[in-house]
């Protein structure tokens, strides 16, 4: 199944746990650092330097860019890391989010509650993903290195369903 | 006294780190290839079939194979024979400062820069600022006999390294408990780690001998056990893991281990310390004498 960002709520709704996609658009990465920051934020009332309402979030850090290519080697990190933050980030809007393994219930609570997704990437397959991004520009917490929130534009990113917006999972 | 100059190792260590990063360790490789053609799950299989596609993507672009490029985890052997003596001289900051220790530091530095490989380390774990470079490295020195230095670079990944698990077990627990401790560790860590994974077994020893051998397990994984026993516990716990079901990617079935290596030490009469140390399908090593 061929999806384009961002994914709007009456796609959001058709998707089941299990599904293949292939994901084409633009999507941001943060991770641990970011997340803090955001997560920051979003608690004493001020704006993120990116909007992520409704858009969808990959929690990684690339490689750096050998010459002559837009972005290194990236691929999912743990999701479960951004468990800490992620249920208050739904609530504000955020929507989708890509990583690699389980997540807390407090997570799927937030997704069932906002309609939200969880997709998931095949950890470790960095190489073969990079091959997917077509632009990479740091839009925030450029300090933070590989840590920074980048903006993607990715083609046929290809991805599972792990948790649904019925709160359906394939780690179940 | 054979004496060894800073730029060998330099350069050996950070060539090391490099390819360690980009080629697939070919115990691994195999063990997916076999475990894939016995796989049930679709999803499962259709996900080993992509974790081997970009293990040869990596080669042929000359990329990591995967964005964590780990924290550098190095086990010298250094011949009692040996000296090191300075080349040229490397300012850093390290400790002990030792011309082996800056020598090794400095030839991550260059690996991970020369190799466009990502610095995954913080300064302080609380703090926790980039130092940019990827230094420092975790270094395990053995004294052994001879005129070598055995090098041995591990970039080991945090996805992984997180769900490691380590407990003092005492005697009356025996094999039994060893076992449920280590399958417990991996039905923990879930879909987490990056499975297809192996699993390194430390048993005995004192808390951080244990440890340490879970890590060294890590790095002969498909070597053979020795010891029928341990052998046999090695087989014993493969099958059990896999019975769990989590699968590769966590996409269930019937590979969630490639492999299990236990390394033991003598221990104390009132010990039993055990501890695990989980690679996911990437699992790097890569080893040079000089």
């Amino acid at each position: 199944m061929n999806l384009q960002t961002p994914l709007t709520n009456d796609v959001i709704a058709k998707l089941k746990a299990g599904d293949a996609i292939k994901l084409t658009g633009t999507i941001y990465t943060a991770r641990d650092a970011a997340h803090q920051r955001m997560y920051e934020a979003h608690i004493n009332g001020s704006t993120a330097p990116f909007d992520y309402t409704g858009q969808a979030v990959f929690y990684a850090g690339p490689c750096p860019a050998p010459p002559g290519k837009l972005i290194g080697s990236v691929g999912p990190t743990t999701a479960g890391r951004m468990d800490a933050y992620a249920p208050d980030l739904i609530k504000a809007g955020l929507k989708v989010m890509i990583g690699k393994g389980a997540r807390s219930p407090k997570v799927t609570e937030a997704i069932t509650q906002y309609g939200g997704l969880y997709l998931v990437a095949i950890g470790g397959t960095a190489a073969l993903m990079a091959k997917c991004v077509q632009s990479s520009d740091v839009v925030a917490y450029d300090d933070l290195g590989t840590e920074a929130v980048r903006k993607l534009m990715v083609v046929d990113m290809p991805l599972v369903v792990a948790i649904d917006s019925t709160g359906g999972s394939i780690f179940e | 006294m054979r004496e060894i100059p800073t730029t060998k190792i330099i350069q050996t260590v950070a060539e090391l780190c490099i390819k360690a990063n980009i080629h697939a360790d070919p115990g691994i490789c195999s063990a997916i290839k076999q475990a894939r053609c016995k796989e049930t799950s679709t999803l499962a299989k259709s996900a080993m079939g992509v974790i081997l596609e970009n293990m040869d993507v990596a080669k042929a672009e000359n990329m990591p194979i995967c964005q964590d490029t780990g924290m550098v985890v190095v086990f010298v052997d250094m011949g009692e024979d040996v000296r090191v003596v300075a080349s040229c001289g490397p300012a850093q900051e390290v400790k002990p400062k030792s011309l082996i220790n800056l020598a090794i530091n400095e030839g991550v530095r260059r690996g991970y820069r020369d190799g466009y490989l990502r610095a995954s380390v913080v300064h302080d774990p609380i703090s926790r600022k980039n130092t940019g470079d990827n230094t420092p490295a975790v270094i395990h020195y053995n004294i052994v006999s001879g005129d070598n230095i055995k090098i041995t670079v591990m970039p080991k990944g945090f996805g992984s390294e997180n769900k490691g698990g380590i407990k003092m077990l005492t005697p009356s627990s025996g094999l039994a408990g060893v076992e449920d401790f280590v399958v417990d560790v991996v039905r923990q860590a879930g879909p987490d780690p990056c499975p297809p994974i192996v699993v390194g077994v430390g048993v005995g020893g004192t808390m951080e001998k244990a440890a340490l051998l879970s890590k060294e397990a890590l790095a002969q994984m498909f070597e053979k056990n020795t010891d029928p026993v341990w052998a046999g516990v090695e087989s014993r716990l493969l099958e059990k893991i896999n019975a769990l079901g989590i699968g590769a990617a966590g996409f269930k079935g019937n590979t969630t281990a490639l492999g299990v290596r236990v390394l033991t030490y003598a221990t104390h009469i009132a010990g039993l310390p055990v501890a695990v140390n989980i690679g996911c399908h990437v699992s790097r090593h890569m080893s040079a004498v000089i």
